[in-house]
């Protein structure tokens, strides 16, 4: 809406609220500061009431959601934190700029909590590539720039998920997360507390790149958005690398009270937000922003979203100290404001006052309660026919992109800088990072947007299980996560009741398996105007554990020949949005039901015997079923094995439902101590077999009607080149 | 023995290789910002890898020409032990310390990677710890580090015994002769695209690159 000479995107009623609150019409600076901070971006207006369902409370949580980062304690005077952004909206439209501004607005949020960031992660979802040459364009140029930022700042990038769907074709999702180390002592908040205290913005100027961000994604992708590329920002990474370096030394000098990094909305949202936090007002001086441009006008200047840019609440007395560390590293700094006691946050140019809003009453938006309606129920689907050979099925899964090795995209990132990187991309179900306390860290992120198509509530409940599962098969128990929820557009009742189950969905579990949310974000106006259609229900989550014993780490690669194979949970006639039933052209009318207490259960049974020291590799079973999940584990070793599936606990099936079901709670152990491990799972009543031993390079499977023979050689080149294989077929 | 490791801004490899010198081989390393560097007097100096000065420009040519640099080639000159890893090799070679040109990988990708590498001589200020006939394995990362030269000079290079250590078989970013580590003429200055100070803990995958931090004491020592 067009309020003199600036356009918002504030509905009537809430520019009526606005009107209302301050007794006055506010000026044009004052509108647009209102509205980046309104933004559904900025303030999670429609999202806050439903997000405040999930659990964010537990022994080792420090700093919950609100900040920038979580914070969780690991012991022996260590934090670890973790944050996830997504930057959807500027990947679709410049995928190599969008995906690197993307890295570096995680990054900030890790590093203004006072803490280095030590690893990168990234959820990327396209289109399918083995039809668009779009897609495959978007791909190529959304890794390549997580790597050329990532690698450049030196922080490895060490595990990820990719998926593809054509529901991803115009709308891609890149969501990142980081994971950050420091000294509880250390940690910094965004608050600015104490009046006096300067505010300190360094690093980039300030230029016309990423005008109107926030706003931007905070609405849906139209074919006009392809002049909207300047509503991108521009990445810097060796700015950002400086900026990373000479923050921590300022903060190891103890002279910062606050920090906070410049993302959605730039000035306007990031100093209200110090303020809001601290119960204070800022006096912000305009003409001391540096700006790359002489014509930018106050409101250009408090909501530009230029990259590599931090907002530093500095002690009093100690603005010199400061100024020579900015110094040392080359970095740009100025002293544009002051923190005050009105709670209120004035900008002045020169001693006129241009601005003047109640801290408050910009950094909280007003809550927005938007209806739901339940979709209706879609004509049920059949049952695709039995295929002829199996192994052709096995294979054409191998090399299906979402399933298929993600070595294409991970060797282009560095992912030993830091030298902490035990379990490495493709080695594990997660990365396993050493911790200076002789404890490692174990992430992972995990979505599956076909679950939760069908149903939002018990897919993200299984997406957040099986990001657990992946935690737990490296020797890790899981000690808090992150939720990040990606749909369409919220005014649609159909897709904000997908929204309010799917957080649902991930609360009730949470609760269940007694794990704290520690952040997120929620990314709306997933979709495309002129299709009109909207992303699949996207909820992707971020699961942090804890190994106790580096020695407890697990990987995927079958253990000696002759180890026991044993295959942990019962299989399920269970195919809807399974990635069998994709490549088939089917969709499945319901996901496979997840139980909360046998996944507890299970996941608990399976660390004690990972931590009884009994088992040799481990292995979850998700996407492509326990047929992928033992060729994956063979591919990884290069060793083969005998397997006789009718041993296996199961409801009666034909052989490729079996093989490729989906069914959550299980897992693939290898162990030299079968009997132990038996007993364990028993006393815990987690059903679990031998089904045979690890031998050979060929993976024989025996099933109820049929048999299964391959080389390794054959998983091998289906599984590991396939990607490469469709992206640069000219490689040889 | 005083080991300097020298940081420039965008280094980002420099704590990693203080980390192993100090706590692993207990050895006197100290991390020294690139201004500070005015002293000869190490013992040995390390430019470690990273993105100095942002690659802006042409990877590494911007440190090339800083005064450190001056430091480091009385170093040279004084026959101590000087080692480039990554970009510290591309800093090494704009220097003009190292024959030869590092390109963009064949592949125009960044390629990390845990490398089988073939030991070609052992006479190196960075490698007279190893067998002859060594077989080691270190991680590569990088985007720059395709080894080339004329056939002139690899020959030359090949007679003098310089190349320091090639890929034992496969070469994903397609280097002259598969080269991966050069020496100069009196094998005291070592350039290495591979990261020894990546492979310096079992856990991380492996232990060869102490000997090549070994080497350098031993050198020291004789």
């Amino acid at each position: 809406m067009l309020v003199g000479e600036v356009e918002t995107t504030l509905t009537p009623e809430e520019m009526e609220h606005a009107r209302r609150h301050l007794g006055r019409e506010p000026n044009g600076l004052e509108w647009a500061m209102i509205d980046a901070e309104w933004s559904e971006h900025c303030s999670y207006k429609s999202s806050k009431t439903i997000l405040a369902q999930l659990p964010t409370t537990g022994r080792s949580v420090l700093v919950g959601p609100g900040y920038d980062s979580g914070v969780v304690d690991i012991g022996d005077g260590y934090v670890l934190t973790l944050h996830t952004e997504s930057h959807n909206h500027p990947s679709a439209i410049e995928p190599y700029g969008g995906a690197a501004t993307g890295i570096g607005g995680v990054v900030r949020d890790i590093l203004c909590m006072g803490t280095t960031p030590i690893a990168l992660l990234n959820a990327l979802k396209f289109g399918d590539i083995t039809k668009s040459d779009h897609s495959k364009w978007i791909m190529k140029n959304v890794v390549r720039g997580i790597a050329d930022y990532g690698n450049c700042i030196g922080v490895p990038t060490v595990a990820g998920e990719v998926e593809f769907d054509e529901c991803f074709e115009r709308n891609c999702l890149v969501d990142v997360a980081c994971l950050g180390l420091g000294r509880k002592e250390e940690i910094l908040l965004a608050e600015a507390t104490h009046p006096g205290d300067s505010i300190y913005l360094v690093g980039g100027s300030t230029g016309r790149d990423g005008i109107h961000g926030s706003t931007f994604a905070s609405r849906t992708l139209a074919a006009s958005s392809e002049q909207e590329r300047s509503a991108v920002q521009i990445p810097d990474p060796f700015t950002k690398k400086l900026i990373i370096e000479a923050t921590l030394e300022a903060n190891r000098a103890r002279i910062l009270t606050g920090c906070k990094d410049l993302g959605g909305g730039g000035l306007a949202t990031g100093l209200s937000e110090l303020a809001d936090k601290g119960h204070t007002g800022i006096d912000v001086y305009l003409k001391e922003v540096p700006v790359r441009e002489t014509d930018m006008s106050p409101i250009e200047v408090m909501i530009s979203e230029s990259q590599e840019r931090m907002l530093l609440v500095v002690k009093v007395d100690a603005d010199l100290i400061l100024q020579d560390i900015m110094e040392k590293y080359g970095v740009c700094w100025a002293r544009i404001g002051e923190v005050t006691g009105t709670n209120r946050i004035i900008v002045l140019r020169s001693a006129e006052v241009i601005a003047d809003l109640p801290t408050s009453f910009l950094a909280n938006a007003p809550i927005i309660s938007r209806k739901t309606r339940m979709p209706t129920a879609r004509n049920p689907e059949g049952t695709p026919a039995s295929p002829n050979d199996i192994a052709t099925v096995l294979l054409r899964l191998l090399a299906s992109p979402t399933i298929a090795s993600k070595e294409w995209v991970f060797r282009q990132y560095d992912h030993e800088v830091g030298i902490r990187t035990v379990a490495k991309p493709g080695e594990a179900d997660a990365s396993v990072l050493k911790l200076p306390n002789g404890k490692c860290a174990a992430i992972k992120v995990d979505g599956n947007a076909r679950f939760c198509d069908l149903d939002p509530y018990v897919g993200a409940a299984s997406v957040l299980a099986e990001c657990c599962r992946n935690v737990v098969a490296v020797g890790a128990e899981p000690i808090a996560f992150l939720d990040h929820c990606q749909f369409g557009d919220p005014n649609n009742e159909e897709i904000f009741w997908a929204f309010a189950r799917a957080v649902q969905g991930i609360a009730d579990f949470a609760r269940a398996a007694s794990l704290p949310c520690v952040g997120g974000k929620v990314s709306f106006y997933n979709q495309d105007e002129e299709a009109g259609t909207a992303i699949k229900s996207s909820p992707v989550v971020t699961v942090l554990g804890l190994v106790e014993k580096p020695a407890h780490t697990m990987k995927m690669a079958f253990g000696p020949d002759g180890d026991a194979i044993i295959v942990v949970g019962e299989t399920r006639c269970e195919l809807g949005g399974s990635e069998y039933y994709r490549t088939l052209g089917f969709r499945g009318n319901t996901p496979p039901a997840l139980n909360f207490e046998v996944e507890v259960h299970t996941t608990k049974a399976v660390l004690e015997c990972i931590r009884r020291g009994w088992v040799t590799a481990c292995h979850d079973i998700s996407k492509g079923g326990l047929g992928v999940a033992l060729a994956e584990m063979a591919v990884a070793g290069g060793k083969g094995a005998t397997v006789d599936c009718r041993l296996l606990a199961a409801e009666k099936m034909r052989d490729d439902q079996f093989l490729f079901s989906e069914t959550n709670s299980r897992f693939i152990l290898t162990t030299n101590k079968p009997s132990q491990v038996l007993k364990s799972l028993s006393n815990a009543n987690v059903p679990a077999a031998v089904a045979g031993a690890v031998r050979g390079t060929t993976l024989h499977l025996t099933l109820s009607s049929s048999k299964l023979d391959c080389e390794i050689q054959a998983l091998h080149e289906a599984y590991v080149n396939s990607i490469q294989g469709i992206l640069e077929p000219w490689q040889k | 023995m005083k080991v300097a490791v020298i940081q420039f801004p965008g280094s980002n490899c420099d704590r990693d290789t203080v980390h192993v010198l100090k706590n692993v081989l207990r050895l006197d390393a100290r991390l020294i910002w690139h201004e500070d560097f005015r002293d000869s007097s190490y013992d040995a100096a390390i430019l470690p890898g990273g993105f100095s000065f942002g690659d802006h420009l042409r990877a590494g040519i911007i440190a090339a020409n800083s005064p450190a640099i001056d430091i480091v080639r009385k170093m040279v000159d004084d026959g101590k032990p000087v080692l480039g890893i990554c970009n510290g090799f591309q800093i090494l070679i704009e220097s003009g310390f190292l024959q030869g040109a590092l390109l963009r990988n064949s592949s125009l990708k960044f390629v990390c990677k845990w490398m089988d590498l073939k030991l070609e001589n052992n006479r190196s200020a960075f490698t007279c710890s190893f067998d002859k006939t060594s077989c080691v394995k270190m991680p590569i990362a990088h985007n720059e580090g395709r080894f080339f030269a004329e056939d002139n000079v690899l020959d030359l290079i090949a007679a003098e015994g310089r190349i320091v250590m090639s890929y034992a078989d496969d070469n994903p970013t397609g280097t002259s002769r598969g080269i991966a580590a050069v020496s100069n003429r009196g094998g005291n200055v070592v350039g290495m695209m591979p990261h020894p100070e990546r492979a310096s803990d079992h856990a991380l995958g492996g232990t060869d690159g102490l000997k090549v931090f070994q080497s350098m004491v031993e050198w020291v020592r004789c």
